[in-house]
Order: structure tokens, then sequence, then C-alpha cells
């Protein structure tokens, strides 16, 4: 009897969860409304959608890296620096003739190395994540100004490095007044997901076990399906799909797998659910902390080429708060603040939640004092909600 | 006769979804020491928290008399005003203030709204010595053995002027000695006229101490048995605890012992890394296949050094001198992944703590040992892997609805088969199991003795580290006793008794 009740319990509970999980997208959609609505309907054009969608790209890689900082219990206070130091740094090369591919992967890979020497200080020598990366921070604060001091802003001189964060896929033909290459690479995606989607289904049915009843399951797809299409077509309305699109997916996708589907990321979860017990289990957890250390590195590097190209050019207060707004994602997309719980995708929605509300209230001429307060208000309700919805206090 | 200090009457509590007592009867009469027994999840605790005020008035259905007068607690500070106290199983002690801080947390004693040290540490001494502790009341409560700290939190109990004092397990982490020492003084309160409840696993402590015990099961009292009615005994207990007749508590195996040398230890000695602390001298010890070697000692003999210091956790203890031997080969594992691969595995003695992912599901913790198992081509398939954890799930009997069931919500039972599920699907060659039936019920017990026989039987061998000496008895086919890092005796099964290992334990003379 008891036994039954339980059960009803628990599916109550798994019911819960899901929708916890959906939680993201709801609020991105409640957002979504609102402001298209106090808008008078600007908010929601084609023009405006890419331009958010840009504009969200550094946060969102940013994110993605500190997911895994804040899932092994730690926290990275520099990237907002250090993605302004090298967004720099990689004007500079430019300015000095070195080729754009060259450049970004030297930026890259000092993003790593800051990353690293991060890790080992707070892996190996001890010194608390909270304080080394907070000297980091202002290192990097003085190593940004050092570097535009004689000249201020650095302009970038090229069109390339310009296109990653301004420029889209290229054009292929038109149909009417929509891309076409946008509506391609819409479709692949719609095609992608539908056949991975059916793979997984007869995975399930080879290994036995029960899944959701084949209408709910193309119900299912059909929605993902519309979603798509529906943004594909609202893109394809302006310029088509933009090379910051590209660059999020692609680093949300290999981020994704490695949590999900790899040792490293099971190593993660654990070590951020109970390091000691991953220890004695196996896992060597200085590496998996310098390691994610290094990652986060390589996503301020990723962070700070997209900022620069965004401006098209490196300014010495670059990377303020940058940060603060990819920790804000993180907790707001649900990533637990005692560690072992959280998702790279939904770390991304969660800066898109973050850049909507800046886009919005930008788009119905909210001044910049009350955007700060709005953001604070938001942020602590998201989380408390998330809380209260885990059924689990923050403390104890 | 029948004067009770407190009585119970037709107590319920319900959990969302869980009935966790039912129309409970429950009395105490003044000055005696009752036992409150019962499986995990019989609803022990649950009852003491009605009783203490932690689940408020009006949360419960039933009457709680105390002295005759109905209460109503709100909150715990009421209970304790009426002279209830309440010592958890985890203590409610904080480690970097003073001892004598410690004691008068929560009922400071003030000279014109500030605190009066002197008068604290006056006091403080005062009832550190009436627990029998001769410490110093400035000395910091983490520079303190559990034990110390139990009898730290009896004498806070004491400060508040308890009359009825509530213990919850408060021998589960003592070893012998002090669990001893703790029960005697339990004895001299009772003189002093304190009543006292103790909730307790441990049955011969039980029997040996109570006048009442009262029996909780599912929730419900099956049974009240006074010391001056009828003889109490061990058995008996159980019986009312499982409801069925257990006539042994160890399952029968036949020896897999072969001659055949598994692994050796030789000339063993290490260090704390970070104390400088010599804590194992020259360990010498066999373990053959399919065998089960027991570990004995009292707490802080080195058997948990030992076992970590093997495998491969030098960051904390250093090996000065000392070879292993693995099937014949001489090995050191340089870290727990490297022992883990070369086939030893190592259960710790604190699931919560070091054992387990709490967060985490079933089928996470399984494979997360040895996750190649379900790897293919580096990619891990979830399928695969809730396949192989719901056959182990299954053949070791985890109770739960699915793999997919978070840790934190299972019993303590059910969580320590999750440990061994994690090791066994390691597929190791030798198995170190820290306490493995610590704090768990005597079902659950029975459960994992019975899979630890079905380990040797498959050609493992076992090391089990164990505080409870029957266990050790029960269970072991070699006996190895340690004492402050040495191996004092080795004894086998036939040759083991309760009294020699307690010899060996304490490296005392034997008396006759």
């Amino acid at each position: 009897m008891s036994e039954n009740k339980k059960t009803g319990r628990e599916y109550g509970k798994t019911l819960v969860t899901n929708l916890r999980n959906y939680l993201m997208y709801i609020a991105l959609a409640v957002i979504f409304i609102v402001f298209q609505i106090l808008s008078n309907g600007s908010f929601l054009t084609a023009r405006n959608i890419t331009n958010l969608i840009n504009q969200t790209g550094y946060i969102a890689v940013m994110a993605v890296g500190m997911t895994l900082i804040l899932i092994i219990r730690q926290i990275d206070l520099s990237v907002g620096f250090v993605a302004g130091f090298l967004g720099a740094a990689a004007a500079r090369l430019l300015k000095a003739g070195v080729a754009v591919l060259p450049t970004i992967l030297i930026v890259l890979a000092m993003g790593v190395m800051i990353g690293l020497v991060q890790g080992l200080i707070i892996g190996k020598v001890g010194v608390p994540a909270f304080i080394t990366t907070l000297a980091f921070e202002f290192g990097f604060r003085g190593l940004l100004t050092l570097i535009t001091e004689a000249t201020g802003t650095i302009p970038i001189q090229s069109d390339v490095f310009y296109e990653l964060s301004n420029g889209f896929i290229p054009e292929l033909f038109k149909i009417g007044d929509l891309s076409g290459s946008c509506l391609i690479a819409g479709a692949i995606s719609m095609a992608l997901i539908v056949f991975s989607e059916i793979r997984k289904r007869k995975e399930l049915k080879r290994y036995k076990f029960e899944d959701m009843p084949v209408l709910l399951f193309i119900l299912k797809l059909l929605f993902f399906v519309a979603l798509i299409g529906t943004l594909t077509v609202v893109l394809a309305g302006y310029r088509g799909i933009s090379w910051t699109i590209v660059i999020v997916v692609i680093v949300v996708a290999i981020y994704s797998f490695v949590m999900n589907k790899t040792k490293v990321g099971r190593y993660i979860y654990g070590m951020g659910g109970n390091p000691e017990a991953a220890q004695l289990s196996g896992v060597d957890i200085k590496r998996i902390l310098i390691g994610s250390f290094a990652s986060m590195g390589l996503m301020a590097a990723l962070g700070g080429i997209l900022y620069t190209s965004r401006l098209g050019s490196a300014t010495p207060t670059a990377g303020m708060g940058f940060e603060l707004d990819a920790i804000a994602s993180c907790y707001i997309a649900g990533v637990s603040t005692s560690g072992g719980v959280g998702s790279v995708a939904n770390s991304v929605i969660g800066a898109f939640v973050i850049m909507s509300l800046t886009n919005g209230l930008n788009l119905i001429g909210v001044g910049i004092s009350y955007q700060y307060l709005i953001k604070g208000i938001i942020f602590i309700l998201a989380v408390a909600l998330d809380v209260r919805s885990r059924g689990k206090k923050a403390l104890g | 006769m029948n004067d009770y200090i407190l009585e119970m009457h037709g107590i319920s509590k319900s959990f969302p979804g869980v009935k966790a007592l039912i129309d409970v009867n429950f009395s105490v009469k003044r000055g005696e020491i009752h036992c409150l027994v019962g499986e995990n999840g019989a609803g022990k605790t649950t009852l003491m928290k009605v009783l203490s005020g932690i689940h408020p008035y009006g949360s419960y259905e039933g009457d709680i008399v105390l002295n005759g007068q109905i209460m109503k607690f709100n909150t715990i500070r009421e209970s304790e005003n009426t002279g209830i106290a309440i010592i958890n199983q985890e203590l409610a002690l904080i480690p970097d203030l003073t001892v004598a801080e410690n004691i008068f947390f929560g009922h400071e004693i003030m000279k014109r709204g500030l605190v009066d040290w002197n008068e604290t540490y006056k006091q403080a001494d005062i009832y550190l010595k009436k627990v029998g502790l001769n410490i110093n009341p400035r000395s910091l409560m983490r520079d303190h053995r559990v034990g110390t700290q139990q009898l730290v939190e009896i004498a806070k109990a004491l400060s508040k002027n308890a009359k009825l004092m509530i213990l919850d397990e408060p021998t589960s982490s003592l070893n012998e000695e002090d669990s001893a020492n703790l029960l005697r003084l339990l004895k001299e309160l009772q003189k002093q006229g304190v009543t006292i409840i103790m909730i307790s696993h441990r049955l011969k402590e039980v029997v040996s101490i109570a006048e009442t015990i009262t029996i909780l099961r599912d929730g419900a009292t099956v049974y009240t048995m006074r010391a001056d009615e009828e003889e109490i005994t061990e058995n008996k207990i159980i019986k009312y605890m499982v409801g069925r007749e257990m006539d042994n508590i160890y399952p029968h195996r036949e020896s897999c012992v072969t001659d055949e040398v598994l692994f050796e230890v030789k000339d063993w000695c290490a260090y704390n890394a970070k104390s400088g602390q010599t804590v194992l001298k020259n360990i010498n010890l066999k373990v053959h296949k399919g065998e089960i070697i027991g570990m004995a000692g009292l707490m802080g003999a080195g058997r948990t050094e030992l076992a970590l210091s093997i495998f491969g956790n030098t960051p904390e203890y250093k090996i000065t001198t000392g070879e292993l031997y693995l099937e014949g080969n001489r090995v050191r594992f340089s870290s727990p992944k490297d022992a883990i691969k070369k086939g030893v595995a190592y259960a710790t003695e604190d699931r919560k703590k070091n054992g387990l992912i709490l967060i985490q599901d079933i089928k996470f913790n399984t494979s997360f040992a040895n996750l190649d198992r379900i790897r293919n081509r580096g990619v891990i398939n979830r399928n695969e892997e809730v396949v192989q954890a719901n056959k182990l799930k299954e053949s070791i009997n985890i109770k739960a609805p699915s793999v997919q069931q978070i840790l934190r919500n299972l019993s303590g039972g059910n969580q320590q088969k999750v440990v061994l599920a994690k090791w066994i699907f390691a597929t190791p060659k030798l198995m170190i199991l820290d306490e493995p039936t610590r704090g768990i019920d005597v079902g659950a017990k029975f459960e994992i003795y019975t899979l630890m026989n079905e380990m040797v039987k498959q050609g493992m061998s076992i090391i089990m580290i164990s505080s409870e000496l029957l266990e050790v008895i029960g269970m072991s086919d070699r006996i190895y006793v340690m004492h402050e890092g040495k191996i004092t005796g080795e004894l086998s099964k036939s040759e083991a008794t309760e009294q020699k290992i307690m010899h060996f334990a304490t490296n005392t003379e034997e008396l006759s």
C-alpha cells in the first residue's frame, strides 16, 4: 500500500523535474511576449532577433565554460577581464599584420594557458578559486589598460574578423525575401533532429525499455520541427544565419557531448556531487579541476574574440562584468549552487534570458540604472523559483 | 510505582505520501533507562522529534503527557524548558568553538548583557567533571575524539538541567571502549534521577542497559518488554523487530579459501602527511583467494589508514617502507585510480561522506568506478548502463522503483547495497570493506553478509574492517587484530572469541 503511494509520489517528482527542465524555455517565452507587447511589436522582428542572438554569443560561450566550473563547486571571477584582454590582444595581433586564423588560434591558446595557470594555482597550490580568480581579474584589468593605453581604442582592421560576430553565412539563392542558405540550414537541422530522435527511439526499443507512446513521440517531433521552422523563417527574413549562431551551436554540441557521453563528463558531475567519493572511485580530481579551468580559459578567449569582433574594436573597459553575466546565466538556468547539477545547453538559454532582458529593456527605452535594478530583481526571482521547485533550501 | 514521567498516546504523524507513525503509545517511567529499538525507518527518530518539538504541535495527532500534563511544543526550545534534552545521532557541536562555548551555546551565561566568560569556564568544568571528562574547557572542540565529543553533548544537556534525556544512536560512531564508558555514565546519571530514552541498533548494549524496551515496526509499537517481568534477549528483540525468528544472524558459508595467496603486505610503514604522526608500523598480512579477512581493533587502531594507504591515497598517508604483492607480482598503487585498475576496491566506512554521490541516481553511482564497461569507442552507452545497473539492482536486491532513483531518497541499507554494487561492477580481485554494515538494520545486514559470501564464492577476496566483534567472528575466515598501528594478533575462525580479540585490540594481558 505504502509502496504504491511512494511510486505515485515518485511520478509526481518526475513530472516536477521535467517541468523544471523546461522552466527556462517558459521564462524565455514570457519575456518575449512581454517585450513584444511593451515594444508595440518591434521586439520579435527578424532584425531584432538576429541582433539579440549576435549580442548573446560572447556571454553564451562563457556561460558554457562557467557551467563546468560551477558544477565542480568552483567559481571563476576572472573571465571578464581575461576576455577583455584577450580581445584586445587579438586586435593588437591583427594590427601588427598577423593573419586572422593564426590570431584566433594564438588567442585561444593564450586563453587555455591562462586557465591552466589558474587551475594549477587552485589545484596544486591550494589557493581557493574565489581568491585566485579575483586576483587574475585585477591583473588582467591592469594588462588590458596597459595594452590599450597608448592608442586608446584599437580598431579591428580585418573584415574577416569583423564578420565573426556581424556576418552571416553566404547567400546561395533567395526564395522571395527569404535567405536560401538559412532555409537549407534550417531544413538540415530539422532532419538531423528527427533522425537522431528516431534513432534514439529505436535504440530504446532494442533495449526493450518503455518509451513514450507513438502519438506523443510524433507530437514532440512536430514541436521541435515547428520551433526550428519558425526560427528559420524568422531569421531567413532578415539576413539568415549568423556566424555567431554557428559558433555557439558548435560549442554547445561539443560540450553537451562531452558532458553527457564521455567519462570526463561523468567525472565532472561526480566530482561536483561529492569530490571525496569521486576521488576514491578513481577520479583524478585535480586533473578535472585544472582541465575545467583550462576549458574556461578557452571559452573566455572565444568570448573575447566574439565581443571584440562585435564592437569592431578593442576598448579599455571591455570585459567589465562579463563574469557576472556568465555566472548569472548559469544560475538562472538551474546550475546548483552546491555543485553537481547543471547543463550547458540550459546555461546558453540562461544567457539568452539575460540578454533578451537587456535587449528588450533597451528597446522600450528603459534607462541603464533601472535596467540593472530590474535584472537584479528578476535574477533573484528566477533562482528563488528554481530553488523552491527543487524543494530544498540553499542552507542546510 | 507506576509513576510515568512521560506518556505519549496515540501518536500519528504523516509525511507526504508516507505514514511515519501510526497510533504509537509510548510510556516512560520516571528514572528508568528506556530503549527504543526497531529497523531503520521504523519511526524511532520521528517519534523523538515529535516529543522534542522538532515536529511542532499540530503536525501530529495524539497527546504528549509530561508529568501528568498535556504538552504542546512548538519549538525545540519549549521542550528544553520543560527538561527534555535530545542528543542527535549527528552531533550538533561546532568544531571551531571551545568546549565551554559549545556546552553553553544557545543558553550562554550572561552578566549585564554580556557573556560572563569566567563563570562560563568555571561552570563548564563542573559539568565536564560530571560526565567524567578531564579536558580543558578552553580547548577547541575539533581537537577531541568522537567519544569525547559525545560526552560533551551530554554535559551540554546536563547544563540545560535535563530531566529526560533522549540519545539517538549515541554509540554508533564509538568504539567498544568508549561505548562501554558512555553506558556506564548513563547508569550513573540514572542514579542521579535523570530519565533516559536511548535509541540503539546495538542490541547487546540494549540488553545490558535497558529496564524497558519498546520495539517499533513500520511506524507502530509492536511490543514493550520490561526486564523485571521477563528475560530480555537479543533474539527476542530481533524477533519483534523483524517479525520473524532469525536463528542465525550470519548466513552459513562453506569455506572458499584456496591455497593461492592473492594479496600480501610486507613491512608496511606509513605516517600521516599532515600531522607527521606514524600511523602504521610494520604491517604484515596475507589474503588468500576466496578468503574473508576480518580486521578487528578499536577506533584509531589504524585499520582505515591501512586500507587508504594501500589503496593509493598517498597525499594523505606517506609510505616509508613496505611492499605489496598482488598475485605474486610486486605492486604499488599511485592513486585510487591505479588501484582500481589493478583490481583492488575500497568501500569507505562513511558512505554519505565519501562513498556515494547522493545527488545522483543508482545507475550513475553503480557505473562510476568502471565506466569503461559501458563505453563503446569512448562514448558512454546510457542504455547499456541502465541494463547493467538493473541487473545488479535485481541480483543484490536494492529496494527502489528503478535505477533512476536518486540515492538521497534511499534508506541506509539500500545505499550500502549501492556501494557494494558499485564495487562489484568494477570487478575487483580484492575488495576492502570498511564497516560494511554500520548504521543499517538487521535485515539489510543479513543481505550484505549473504552478498559477501556470494562474492568469495565467485573467487573474490575480501578484507572486512569492522568494529563489531560478533560480525568479525561470524563472517571471517581469519582475523587480524590491530592496536595503535600494529598487528597485535592473528586468529583463525575456530579460535576467535570476543575476549581474545579484545585482548589483542587493547594490547593487554588476558585475564583468566
